[in-house]
């Protein structure tokens, strides 16, 4: 990998002339797999975001960056509910609000914390960050309640592994290799997934690159999934089938001993 | 082992799912009851989500009671005339049952009517079988106890009913509206809690049906049979939440542990079997209170759009 990423960079090197007439730096991001399969044995993946951060003109860039990078899964309308106590008793879904763009997974990993990396008006712009993503949220318009929500949202993905932070997740050696590692619990859903890597310096966004990695089932369990969604009839005879069948099986071979 | 759950779109731990069936087994080879009031909350627990684990749960307890509706069939322990009149009930309560779980989900109070369901039955009959099995056992050890016979009555209610039949097994002249009005409630509440109802089947037709109590455990188990199937078909048209991987690991539990279940009731007296069942249930009614009643660990819950 580090011998492909330096072949890259001598690449870049020799082609470097055509592209002397940009100063701002230039980013080649990879994935260490770009293709993930839901199937049996899956318990999560780790993935290793790495590239490097090059100056068009050869060489090493100038100056210091910060780089952070971001993967999100496919984004999913939801409607999230809120459980309030009811009459002093039980606890019950009470309110409840629509975001009509969540990412279904989202992890930040940058070489410092973003808050000292970029303001506040650049980290909503670019979505670096829990605090500052765009789940456009509809239906209430007071900005407290709509904050708890997100807050509540937010926390609810957290400790289900799907959303994630590392604050200081990206190594960056020499200030040309970079690498992070985020880990994919088991509970992602398909799709694809978009890795968006920033080199930053003084507060701007200098430059950025993507890379995506596709989640997907495969054979048997991309089997069941779709004769589930689009053969019902068939689907549940099945498992009707296979119940009976096994419990009409155990029956025979325990009469046998 | 970790097995990768197609539908409920996650890994778990494999042999955990197929204890737990095995456990599930256990009980309903024990006493006649489906398992399913033990399967769906302690999958629900494992991380899966509610509507998965009800329709896995409802496909599990079709494999765990047909064994036992094999072996009381060839005792003449089913009352098929009488089982029939519930199953149809069943059916009808099944699709009400849909329609309410549809609707339920909709305005988003499906989790909190499942929950209080669970302990209201759980806590009523686990309280009235605690009860009744501490009474009997009471005066088993004492001696001759009061004649259970005494209970062989039907409920005024049901001899008020027109249109009498006969239920030979059963030993009933009753009017059908009776069950099938019991095969309604049972269905219903199969397809909202993902249970077979045995639970409260099994109660129901010994002090208000007034069955012959050597029927009753072989006739609701006929009924758990074709009620769970249907749900799992209406689960499968409608909720599309059928996993046949999570439920395929729990039958292979609980079909094994289905055939201990019964060697074992073989062995230990009834009055303790049925204290045992009571204090399950109302430990699992009591763990279900405690959880509406204190703050949730998740306050929060996500609903596709």
């Amino acid at each position: 990998m580090i011998r492909a990423l330096l072949a890259l960079l001598l690449t870049m090197m020799l082609a470097s002339p055509a592209m002397a007439q940009t100063r701002d730096p230039i980013l080649v991001p990879d994935i260490s797999e770009h293709e993930i399969v839901l199937r049996q044995g899956f318990t999560g993946a780790d993935l290793l975001l790495f590239g490097a951060i090059l100056d068009p003109r050869g060489g090493r860039a100038q100056g210091q960056y910060d780089v952070v990078v971001v993967l999100k899964g496919p984004s999913e309308q939801i409607r999230l509910r809120e459980k309030e106590r009811w009459l002093g008793l039980i606890w019950v879904n009470a309110e409840s609000s629509d975001f009509r763009s969540v990412p279904s997974y989202y992890a930040l990993a940058s070489s410092r914390p973003i808050d000292d990396i970029v303001d506040e008006r650049t980290a909503l712009i670019f979505e670096l960050g829990l605090d500052y993503l765009q789940l456009s949220p509809s239906g209430s318009i007071d900005p407290n309640e709509q904050a708890r929500f997100t807050a509540g949202l937010v926390d609810l993905r957290q400790r289900q592994g799907l959303f994630a932070e590392y604050e200081t997740g990206v190594q960056v050696s020499e200030g040309v290799l970079y690498r992070a590692r985020l880990p994919i619990p088991s509970n992602v859903i398909a799709g694809r997934y978009v890795a968006e890597t920033f080199a930053i310096a003084d507060g701007r966004v200098i430059t950025s690159a993507t890379s995506e990695v596709q989640v997907f089932k495969e054979g048997f369990e991309r089997r069941v999934e779709e004769e589930a969604n689009n053969n019902a009839l068939l689907y549940g005879l099945l498992a009707v089938g296979l119940s009976v069948l096994m419990g009409w099986a155990a029956g025979r071979l325990f009469a046998l001993v | 082992m970790d097995v990768y759950l197609p539908i409920a779109n996650l890994s778990v731990n494999g042999l955990w799912i197929v204890l737990l069936g095995a456990l599930t087994g256990i009980l309903s080879g024990l006493f006649g009851v489906g398992g399913g009031f033990l399967t769906t909350p302690l999958l629900i627990f494992f991380g899966i989500q509610p509507t998965v684990a009800a329709a896995s749960a409802a496909t599990q307890v079709t494999g765990a009671s047909v064994s036992g509706v094999i072996a009381h069939g060839r005792n003449k322990g089913v009352d098929y005339h009488l089982g029939g009149v519930i199953v149809a009930g069943g059916m009808l309560g099944a699709l009400l049952g849909a329609g309410l779980f549809n609707l339920l989900r909709a305005i988003g109070q499906i989790d909190t009517v499942i929950n209080i369901l669970y302990v209201l039955l759980l806590g009523t009959i686990g309280a009235l079988m605690l009860r009744e099995a501490l009474q009997s056992l009471g005066y088993v050890s004492v001696g001759s106890g009061k004649p259970r016979a005494a209970k062989r009555r039907h409920h005024p209610l049901i001899a008020a009913m027109p249109y009498r039949w006969r239920f030979y097994r059963s030993g009933l002249y009753i009017s059908p509206i009776a069950p099938l009005l019991l095969g309604i409630v049972v269905g219903t509440l199969t397809m909202l809690m993902g249970v077979g109802g045995g639970f409260i089947m099994v109660p129901a037709m010994l002090y208000i049906l007034g069955m012959s109590a050597k029927v009753v455990v072989g006739t609701s188990l006929f009924n758990i049979l074709f009620i769970t199937m249907l749900v799992t078909m209406v689960h499968a048209f409608t909720t599309r939440a059928v996993d046949i991987v999570l439920a395929g690991l729990l039958l292979l539990g609980s079909v094994i542990g289905a055939q201990f279940g019964t060697k074992i009731a073989q062995l230990v007296k009834p009055e303790f079997l049925r204290l045992i069942l009571a204090s399950i249930v109302v430990a699992i009614a009591l763990r279900m209170l405690w959880g509406l009643g204190v703050r949730p660990d998740e306050v929060y819950t996500v609903v596709p759009l």
